[in-house]
């Protein structure tokens, strides 16, 4: 635990060392509304990110992120035109409800059918996008269809925050909740570090994964209806690659793609710092190729400090091999 | 024919830390005979083998080769001066074909450098004749069995020109049939003038085709001879030998009430008929070799395989056990014979792995309270005398021992009426062995239940109250008290006197 800490310490000092060479260029990006604005604007990054750290925590991973959220804000958009009296709330519960039962489908696929998840959420990726197109009939659902409350939701302000940042911090709370203190978030861990060990203490490793898929599809469901109702808009390719950005977070946050490493403030910094660079490097004036190639070079710095970190375990089991043949 | 032998050992020392796995040991091989490597679990078998194939270089003594002193820095040594060893799992590729299998690594080649497949499969065949299988050298390994497998292997061995043959318990995964052929192609390989090594536990098979036999116990030398010159009981004797020298603590309780009964326990493939019970306070013995099922039935015991079927009762509650959340809240545990594969998560802190299986207890509302896991964990890891700077430590940074303190606390933590211990003191030292055994001691004197799977027969007969050996998936004998000789316990094991041993299963 103490290396997460430094892990998140480095995080947070690669931050501010990020606004500050930013500040120097554009002294206003650091201004508080700005600030705020940047985190909103970074919500649903840090929502999928954590469901996404879950799901790799279990050793597993969910490439179907991006595709349930649009999905789901789809089916959001469709619901709002086709009762424009339906309390926005209801709609919000159900496409999460139906985010969690599409992340059931990948977890299902997983548990009980033995895929790998790679393969299953690369499959359901693929379908999830294509029964968008089914529904919509690849039309795009405008501004203009929605209702007012519809699109009012995430943008309007509660103690001097949208709601979308006020959902981002709940889910954060909730998630640190989850894996810090109940025995399900402890079993994450325990099913990623060593599924062997799970079994005999009696963890489902399958079950546990599963759960793992649902609230990743949970999230994805949720944030299906932010993204919609924030960008006024849904059609078919919402959010295509995002779920690149989402591995990109956690990957940088420090969340071990091998399975049991990982803490919240870790793949929420991941997130914020891809939404820093995103945000800022447009008003500095830096190309967006720079952009690509400062989130690439810092995921590979990140895979550098994660294998060094494992490297040096890998040599001490090899020591007990020794005296063990 | 007994002039000078192929490959000879000479006073062979290797040491580990802490054990002294061959310990001057001699061997001697010769051209066109089988002779047999006889020995206990833990004898040294194995650790010779690595010795002879040049993964292991001895610290003592001298290795020959028709005489002359050799040194094999290497495995390719080894295989360079014509010796070649038949794993107990195969060492071969899957997804290659037979010829490939055969051929990697020395595969002939063409002018230009590349494989000359056409040759290869020529000779491949050709090799696979000459040991008189029928297998098409282009099929892929993995559609063939685990006979046909064998055979590759002994094809690969032979394609090398080798003069030393080791079969290192070759027959343990083979049916009836593959048997009968691979002694045939023993016989064949014996015609070629091949020296074999054949290592087994079995006394009907060492008998059928081995010439000469060789006899380790604990690492040392005992005996060797043809083996037109002894029978089983003179062979149990040297691989028994004498009383048990080492010490083992006293045992001063004795077994309380019936705790556990497990009656009629079946498994398709694995075990069958399996009912015995256990008392308060006993530890309970399980002997066997390797391979006899004994893992597989504490597997089922504990949830993790599931039985066909078969029920237990723990007092007198009759309890279907489905899986290990099951068995923990039955009260029974399963410490694994494999603990850093299967035992500690080497990313969570101490106190963390400690409480793992007990966080219902140490949790209120569904949320857990740090405070009581301190105290929980803090508790058990203080009875084990663990040596670790704080509990929040994780437990990857951990020596193995303390590791394993790690993980036996993790089972008390949940107050077990039963602890099923898998092989408890494979590949520790001597030292750390009799804290185990005095550990176990202990437990069973505070009213736990043990049942301990162990291949060692010195601690089999050192802390057991009653051992019940198993052969082949099936109980075939319950020692106890004057019965519970050494002997005993290797001729059940090894289904020495097979008519009485029927009428037990």
């Amino acid at each position: 635990m103490t290396f997460l800490r430094s892990r998140e310490a480095v995080l947070t000092g690669a931050l501010l060392v990020l606004l500050a060479l930013i500040a120097t260029r554009f002294p206003g990006f650091i201004a508080p509304a700005n600030l705020a604005a940047v985190f909103n604007d970074t919500a649903p990054l840090i929502i999928l990110a954590l469901g996404q750290m879950v799901v790799i925590l279990t050793r597993c991973i969910d490439l179907s992120v991006a595709a349930n959220l649009a999905l789901c804000g789809m089916v959001a958009a469709l619901l709002n035109v086709a009762f424009p009296g339906l309390p926005v709330v209801v709609i919000v519960a159900a496409v999460t409800a139906l985010g969690a039962a599409l992340g059931a489908v990948n977890g299902l696929l997983v548990w009980k059918v033995g895929i790998p998840p790679i393969v299953v959420t690369l499959g359901t990726l693929t379908i999830f996008r294509g029964v968008i197109f089914l529904i919509s009939d690849g039309a795009w659902v405008n501004a203009h269809q929605m209702t007012d409350p519809f699109k009012a939701l995430p943008r309007s302000a509660l103690l001097g925050l949208p709601v979308m940042s006020w959902c981002a911090i709940a889910v954060i709370v909730g998630t640190a909740v989850l894996v810090w203190r109940t025995a399900l978030g402890r079993s994450f861990y325990a099913v990623g570090g060593n599924p062997h060990a799970a079994v005999y203490t009696g963890i489902d490793v399958g079950r546990t994964q599963f759960t793992a898929f649902v609230l990743s599809g949970a999230l994805a469901g949720l944030t299906g209806y932010l993204w919609v109702a924030r960008y006024a808009v849904a059609y078919v390719d919402i959010a295509a690659g995002f779920e690149l950005d989402v591995i990109a977070a956690c990957v940088i946050g420090g969340i071990g793609i091998a399975g049991g490493i990982g803490s919240v403030g870790g793949a929420v910094l991941g997130a914020l710092f891809l939404g820093v660079i995103k945000n800022a490097l447009p008003v500095v004036d830096i190309s967006p190729f720079w952009q690509m190639a400062i989130s690439g070079a810092a995921i590979i710095t990140a895979v550098i400090l994660n294998s060094r970190t494992r490297r040096a375990k890998g040599r001490l089991i090899l020591r007990q091999t020794e005296g063990h043949a | 024919m007994t002039d000078v032998p192929v490959l000879a050992l000479r006073g062979v020392t290797k040491t580990f830390p802490g054990v002294t796995a061959l310990d001057g040991v001699h061997l001697s091989l010769f051209a066109g005979q089988v002779t047999a490597l006889i020995g206990e679990n833990g004898a040294g078998k194995s650790t010779l083998v690595k010795t002879l194939t040049g993964i292991y270089r001895p610290d003592g003594g001298s290795i020959e080769i028709d005489g002359v002193p050799v040194r094999f820095a290497t495995a390719q040594d080894a295989g360079a001066a014509g010796i070649t060893a038949i794993h107990q799992e195969t060492v071969l590729f899957d997804e290659l074909t037979v010829a490939e299998n055969i051929y990697i690594g020395h595969a002939p080649r063409t002018r230009f450098g590349l494989i000359d497949t056409a040759r290869m499969m020529r000779e491949a065949r050709s090799l696979l004749a000459s040991i008189g299988a029928t297998l098409d050298p282009a099929t892929r390994l993995r559609d063939l069995g685990i006979a046909s497998k064998h055979l590759v292997a002994i094809a690969r061995a032979l394609s090398i020109d080798a003069r030393v043959v080791i079969m290192d318990e070759p027959t343990a995964a083979l049916s009836q049939k593959e048997i009968e052929e691979l002694y045939a192609l023993v016989a064949t390989l014996k015609a070629q003038g091949k020296a074999i090594l054949f290592i087994s536990h079995k006394f009907d098979e060492i008998f059928r085709i081995a010439d000469r036999y060789t006899v380790f116990r604990d690492g040392q030398f005992v005996g060797d001879g043809l083996m037109a010159d002894v029978d089983q009981d003179q062979l149990v004797q040297m691989m028994v030998g004498r009383s048990v020298d080492r010490v083992f603590p006293p045992r001063t309780h004795s077994p309380g009430a019936e705790l556990l009964k497990v009656v009629g326990y079946c498994h398709p493939t694995e075990f069958a008929d399996i009912t015995f019970t256990l008392r308060q306070g006993e530890i309970l013995g399980f002997y066997g070799l390797i391979g006899a099922g004994r893992s597989e039935l504490m597997q089922a015991l504990f949830g993790i395989t599931k039985p066909s079927k078969g029920v237990c009762r723990i007092d007198d509650r009759i309890s279907v056990i489905r899986s290990p959340a099951d068995a923990i809240a039955a009260g029974i545990v399963y410490v694994p014979e494999d603990r850093g594969r299967q035992g500690a998560i080497t990313a969570l802190p101490i106190f963390q792995n400690v409480t793992l299986p007990s966080l219902r207890r140490t949790s209120r509302h569904g949320f857990l309270r740090m405070a009581e896991e301190f105290t929980l964990a803090r508790t058990y890891t203080e009875r084990l005398d663990l040596r670790a700077a704080s509990l929040d430590q994780d437990v990857g940074n951990l020596s193995g021992g303390n590791q394993q303190k790690v993980v036996i606390a993790k089972w008390l933590a949940t107050q077990p009426r039963v602890i099923i211990l898998d092989e408890p003191t494979k590949g520790i030292d001597i030292g750390s062995k009799a804290a185990v055994h005095a550990f176990m001691a202990e437990l069973a004197a505070a009213g736990l239940s043990v049942i301990m799977v162990s291949s060692e027969i010195p601690e089999v007969m050192g802390m057991s109250d009653r051992v019940i050996v198993m052969r082949e998936g099936r109980m075939v004998a319950e020692l106890a008290g004057a019965a519970l000789t050494p002997q005993a316990l290797v001729r059940h094991a090894a289904g020495i006197g097979a008519d009485k041993t029927k009428v037990a299963a």
